[in-house]
């Protein structure tokens, strides 16, 4: 009888919380309209003047004549825009804080092949960039291990699971859009010429040494593949007595599968040739990361419908007789040629570039609406979390910015951040530092 | 080995683009434009005379002299030549000397490398002058020099006659080297610490007074006529540091902490000279005071930061807030591929900070120029000075503004539309060159297999060197 009598409290009890937690979900907190502004939903045509409802992290409602629910927080946007929150697909946030101390940068493990490891294990939701990344309008993004800084080298070939993730939330498990979106995998380059920076001098090596090794590597994959839709297969069988478990395989199973898309990058075009046709042979569904030299692919990459992720467009042409704008008039060449595309800033504290990245390539031809698709929506299209972000439409979560303008242009403003349906600050360690000295009485001399 | 030495000087000989673009200075009168003066205003449909190299009118109701070369720039924007405070191009081979800790003896001068095609691409992007900065692994670095961009030139035609010669300082992680562990044998070099590097710059500053008396003796002695008299040895380290000491070479010293900058001007007062720059100087607005009262200059990053420790507490608010303290402060890029949007680096100051759309333009022109001590020949459109300018297809404090052509002395160096017309030929020839390369090389095949014996080795062919890219966290130099 005692337990019984416990149970029937315990259940009172959570009946009362559930009751609690279900009007704080009504407070006015959770719960906004703005109001007034031209609200840019990359789903049709600017709205003018309309009412965005935010509802428990939800976008509720999106239009001219739509209902203010009792007790939201109204907020005037009059003469402001709303956009969908951007979005930088590839990075190290979190997993990266200073890049000259080691102590501080989790961005790539040992060993050739890490299919099992996630970015999300080591991304650390108290990182100063997070903060410093969100006040320019970046409310969500892809930490991609095993992807050192841009062009400085990599890791190993398979470098592990990306994941996705909004820039707020007290822990990882708040701020997770999706945990694994992506198999990263770093493609080999046959690669004769090679710049050392611990001894700040250039190797060279023997092209056919470059190339069997080249080979070696791609055997190797191909082979983990291999092996990994086997071992799916045994799985399905379900007799787990009569194998080992093994990690790395079960992480490629989604892989071989198709299921998870693989991050491939590379810039040359040999490279992205032979990782197309890796990647065509295994039947993985590819996401080309760079692809400096796409241009020189396009009709391949269109033909096997393959997106890229471009670098940042303002770099340095790869070739010293290429066009000087060659790196700006490449986002608007792919566009052109009907190839998906999206900008990702492919660092950690330049996240906060990424606009700047899509507006120079405005500048050299790219359509302005599709700059604004290809810091939203064309990515979260890419790694299947559409449905989630990358649009202001109703049931995807409220990830979006209000701003005094162009959220291209230098020098825009973001006066509202909504991070999963919550009005989130902008302020940062770069303002707190701004406020304190600007606040320092004057020196004494 | 012949002909890919041949190739390659033919590639780096004329498929790079425009070289033969500017021409032999004439009269110009750019019409129609926004004018961006940064002294005095905005000018609306505003016109630029120029004559012999020289701004000679700027108004609104200029007329074309006979003979003139008129360009329309309806709709465009001019400004003044974009200044780069902070820059390593056009310099041959490496710009560290990383085994001794006072480098003075080094001289980017004698290195520079008028056919690096970043001389072009930042061109392209608007800048005419550059600071060629020696690098930053010694706490006295190499002799610095002021070149203007003038791409097709000869090295000895780059340098901005009358700069003022100059002298690269290094303070932190850089010169303590941090970050860089000597390859294995190689014993660590001293300093290794920011105390270190104050007795460096000391020591020094120490050698170069004795030195300096040495000969003012020596000079005092032979003047009153006295015999046989042995001059002292020279001394090519610590020569530029008495031009330093006599105010005749500027200090440009890289540094990111507040502490190290309070430090380096404790040691110039110590012994009489003057910083002119600190660079980078990340830090620089917590002690803004203190550089605005010893009159040295900032040059700094837009928003570059946490790429190692000295620079976590760097904010985009620097320039901002140094500049509402008084300092004379520069954006510069430290790099070929930031210096090619120097414009949008500007406009980041007018978000961060909230700068005037005059003074965020100063930061990449005017200031610059104060910096350098050029003011009197650039950085601003007036009469008489040189006509150093970019004319924009926009705002360029815009995101979408592209340089469409910058002039240099009054003479077009980069011109867009021409780039891009000269495009085709610059194919064809390339295809031309390769096509001549795989004829030759199927003719050598087959002459080798008809004489089998042939004892020589076929030399490996090497592939162009390709310089790293510094974009990032790369450079030592930064």
């Amino acid at each position: 009888m005692r337990i019984r009598r416990i149970a029937v409290v315990a259940l009172a009890i959570a009946v009362v919380m559930t009751f609690a937690l279900a009007v704080s979900a009504q407070t006015a907190t959770t719960a906004y309209a703005i109001k007034g502004a031209r609200i840019y939903t990359l789903a049709g045509p600017p709205v003018e003047g309309g009412i965005l409802i935010i509802r428990d992290g939800k976008i509720a409602a999106v239009g001219g004549n739509v209902e203010i629910p009792a007790g939201a927080q109204i907020i005037d946007a009059t003469g402001l825009e709303v956009y969908p929150g951007l979005f930088d697909p590839i990075t190290q946030l979190g997993l990266n804080e200073v890049s000259a101390v080691s102590a501080t940068v989790d961005i790539s493990e040992l060993g050739d092949y890490d299919p099992e490891i996630v970015a999300a294990t080591a991304v650390n939701p108290a990182s100063t960039h997070i903060p410093v990344t969100r006040a320019s309008g970046i409310t969500h993004v892809i930490a991609v291990p095993g992807s050192n800084t841009f062009d400085l080298g990599t890791g190993g070939m398979i470098g592990g699971q990306a994941s996705a993730f909004h820039l707020a939330g007290w822990t990882m498990e708040e701020m997770e859009i999706k945990r694994s979106v992506a198999m990263f995998i770093n493609w080999p380059s046959i690669t004769t010429h090679t710049f050392d920076f611990t001894t700040f001098s250039f190797k060279d090596k023997p092209y056919a040494d470059a190339k069997k090794e080249y080979d070696k590597t791609i055997n190797e994959m191909g082979d983990l593949m291999d092996r990994a839709r086997h071992y799916a297969q045994a799985s399905e069988k379900g007799s787990p007595a009569q194998f080992e478990r093994d990690l790395k395989l079960e992480a490629l199973i989604p892989v071989v599968e198709g299921k998870l898309p693989v991050l491939v990058a590379a810039g040359r075009a040999r490279d992205i040739r032979n990782a197309v046709e890796f990647c065509t042979k295994q039947n993985l569904k590819m996401i080309l990361a760079d692809g400096t030299e796409a241009w020189k692919v396009k009709d391949l990459l269109k033909e096997k419908k393959i997106p890229v992720i471009l670098g940042p467009s303002q770099r340095l042409p790869g070739e010293e007789d290429d066009p000087y704008d060659r790196p700006m008039t490449l986002a608007s060449e792919l566009h052109a040629a009907g190839i998906p595309i999206a900008f990702a800033s492919f660092g950690t504290a330049f996240s906060r570039r990424l606009p700047q990245y899509a507006g120079t390539a405005v500048a050299y031809g790219l359509p302005h609406e599709e700059a604004l698709k290809a810091v939203t929506l064309n990515a979260a299209q890419m790694f299947g979390i559409a449905d989630q972000v990358g649009t202001i439409e109703a049931g995807k979560v409220a990830d979006l910015i209000v701003t005094n303008g162009d959220p291209l242009e230098l020098q825009t403003q973001v006066r509202y951040l909504f991070i999963k349906g919550q009005l989130t600050s902008t302020d940062n360690r770069h303002r707190d530092l701004y406020e304190q000295y600007k606040g320092r009485p004057a020196a004494a001399h | 080995m012949r002909r890919p030495l041949l190739l390659a000087g033919i590639l780096i000989g004329t498929l790079v683009p425009n070289r033969a673009l500017a021409q032999a200075p004439g009269t110009i009168l750019i019409q129609n434009a926004t004018i961006l003066t940064i002294t005095h205003g905005n000018i609306e449909h505003g016109s630029i005379l120029i004559r012999d190299g020289k701004i000679a009118a700027v108004g609104t109701d200029l007329k074309a002299p006979d003979g003139a070369t008129v360009i329309d720039a309806g709709g465009q924007f001019v400004m003044p030549g974009i200044i780069d405070c902070h820059s390593h191009i056009a310099v041959d081979g490496s710009v560290n000397e990383g085994a001794p800790a006072v480098s003075s003896m080094a001289r980017i001068p004698d290195v520079l490398n008028p056919d690096d095609v970043d001389i072009y691409r930042d061109l392209a992007g608007g800048v005419t002058v550059a600071n060629i900065l020696h690098g930053s692994a010694n706490p006295i670095g190499g002799q610095t020099v002021v070149i203007k961009l003038r791409w097709g030139k000869s090295a000895s035609e780059l340098p901005f006659e009358g700069s003022m010669p100059g002298i690269k300082f290094a303070l932190g992680e850089n010169p303590k080297r941090s970050n860089f562990a000597p390859p294995p044998g190689v014993p660590q070099r001293y300093p290794a610490t920011r105390m270190g590097v104050e007795e460096v710059i000391r020591q020094a500053f120490t050698e170069a007074r004795e030195y300096k008396k040495q000969w003012g003796d020596y000079t005092q002695r032979k003047a009153a006529g006295e015999q046989n008299l042995m001059p002292p040895r020279r001394n090519e380290a610590l020569e530029p540091l008495v031009e330093v000491m006599e105010g005749k070479r500027y200090v440009h010293s890289h540094c990111y902490r507040a502490d190290e900058i309070l430090m380096l001007l404790r040691v110039a007062k110590e012994f009489g000279f003057k910083v002119r720059t600190f660079q980078h100087v990340l830090e620089g607005y917590k002690v803004a005071d203190e550089i605005a009262a010893s009159g040295a200059g900032g040059s700094t990053f837009s928003d570059w930061w946490a790429y190692k420790m000295e620079a976590f507490d760097a904010i985009p608010y620097n320039a901002a807030l140094m500049t509402d303290r008084g300092v004379v402060v520069s954006i510069n890029s430290d790099d070929a591929e930031e210096a090619t949007h120097l414009n949008q680096e500007a406009a980041k100051s007018m978000k961060f900070g909230g700068l005037s759309a005059t003074d965020a333009l100063k930061l990449v022109t005017l200031n610059p120029a104060i910096q350098l001590g050029i003011d009197n020949r650039v950085g601003s459109i007036d009469v008489g000075k040189d006509a150093d300018l970019v004319i924009y297809n926009h705002d360029p404090l815009s995101v979408y503004a592209v340089p469409q052509k910058t002039l240099i002395d009054g003479q077009v160096y980069f011109d867009r539309a021409r780039d891009i017309a000269h495009r085709a030929d610059v194919e064809k020839e390339k295809q031309a060159l390769i096509d001549k390369e795989k004829k030759a090389a199927e003719a050598e095949k087959k002459s080798e297999e008809k004489s089998p014996d042939k004892s020589e080795a076929k030399p490996e062919k090497k592939p162009a060197k390709k310089k790293p890219t510094t974009s990032g966290v790369a450079g030592d130099a930064r």
